[in-house]
């Protein structure tokens, strides 16, 4: 084992939003480590009250998601030599978000706009309708298709800076999704939809900054849904229909 | 200081259309100001024309055609990003529209000494 006896530097972020700073740690290096062992390590030998949140640990839950070194990213699936800065590592909770404590955030805001954005499906037939056949080639399913992958790990909302400044954005995330729904041939919400998401807080406060596309782990392009949102609402306007 | 997050292409892409926005909102009045002249004050027009020969205010006049040029080019491609289908390649349209703004402005430079 070419790491044995290694260690790495992990600065790590431990108080709540009052009072919040960095403390060092030594962990011990080892081969295809993540970001979360690492924090895993940390509370297992050293720190039992650390807070922090993780499920799935393969990329599936969305839950680990942290700031490494100044970037959100999804911690379960990020390996420490990959990002390390030195020999150092420094994690914090994710940004615009409020503090719990340490590394957990109160997602709530978070899944607030995505209701705010009507991004729940509304239905056109019963349970006595036969199944509506969708080809995977029509246009509108492979639009849906490129954002329905999201995860909800909240780094896209972390690296925006529009949802810094702005308390009422609704954000990358749910954007997103309101995008995949107004593609959604069977959804009979597409109007309503696009009004919850034009206006104060809605698709045209985006910057096109793509901090968002960067960043996402799942290689998601919410700009590009938030971009199809802004024409969409416009020719819906053109049109008189909102 | 630059937040770790921001350090990406587009980005700055984004703080170059803010701040050469800006500027021109700022250059325009005093613009406009300096033409109006010529209906009042003639002399004073001839001498800040003459003031404007000088090689430091032509150097100033390539910065600021560079950034009117990148503020249009940059727009354009937004309103690319907005309107039309979605290319992917975004940070290349970001660079081209910097290159060419760059270019016109020297193009002006060198007409300009």
């Amino acid at each position: 084992m070419a790491n044995k006896g290694k260690t790495i530097k992990v600065l790590l972020s431990r108080g709540d939003n009052s009072n919040s700073a960095l403390k060092e740690y030594e962990v011990p290096a080892k081969e295809s480590q993540t970001v979360l062992d690492v924090v895993t390590w940390i509370q297992r030998n050293l720190e039992p009250d650390l807070s922090y949140r993780f499920a799935c640990r393969v990329g599936m839950c969305g839950s680990c998601a942290m700031t490494v070194n100044g970037k959100p990213r999804w911690t379960c699936r990020t390996h420490v030599s990959k990002v390390m800065d030195g020999d150092t590592i420094t994690i914090e909770p994710l940004r615009n978000m409020p503090i719990i404590k340490d590394l957990a955030c109160d997602l709530n805001e978070f899944f607030e706009k995505w209701t705010k954005a009507k991004g729940h499906f509304v239905p056109t037939k019963t349970r006595d309708d036969s199944v509506q056949i969708i080809s995977p080639k029509e246009k509108s399913r492979r639009e849906a298709n490129a954002g329905i992958e999201c995860i909800n790990c909240g780094v896209c909302y972390a690296s925006c800076d529009v949802v810094e400044n702005d308390a009422s954005y609704l954000g990358p995330a749910a954007l997103n999704r309101a995008w995949t729904l107004v593609n959604d041939v069977r959804d009979g919400g597409r109007i309503e939809r696009l009004k919850a998401v034009t206006g104060d807080g809605g698709c045209q406060s985006c910057h096109s900054q793509q901090g968002c596309t960067t960043y996402c782990p799942n290689t998601l392009n919410p700009t590009r849904s938030i971009a199809g949102l802004k024409k969409a609402a416009a020719i819906a306007t053109l049109k008189g229909e909102m | 200081m630059i937040k770790t997050h921001r350090n990406q292409p587009l980005w700055y892409a984004y703080i170059l259309h803010r701040v050469s926005g800006i500027a021109l909102a700022l250059f325009l009045p005093a613009h406009f100001y300096i033409l109006s002249l010529a209906l009042n004050e003639p002399e004073s027009l001839d001498s800040m024309l003459h003031w404007a020969e000088q090689p430091i205010v032509k150097f100033a006049e390539f910065g600021l055609v560079f950034l009117l040029a990148v503020h249009l080019f940059g727009g354009l491609r937004l309103l690319a990003l907005e309107f039309l289908p979605w290319k992917p390649g975004q940070k290349t349209f970001a660079a081209v529209a910097v290159a060419i703004a760059f270019f016109v402005a020297l193009a002006f430079l060198l007409r300009a000494i």
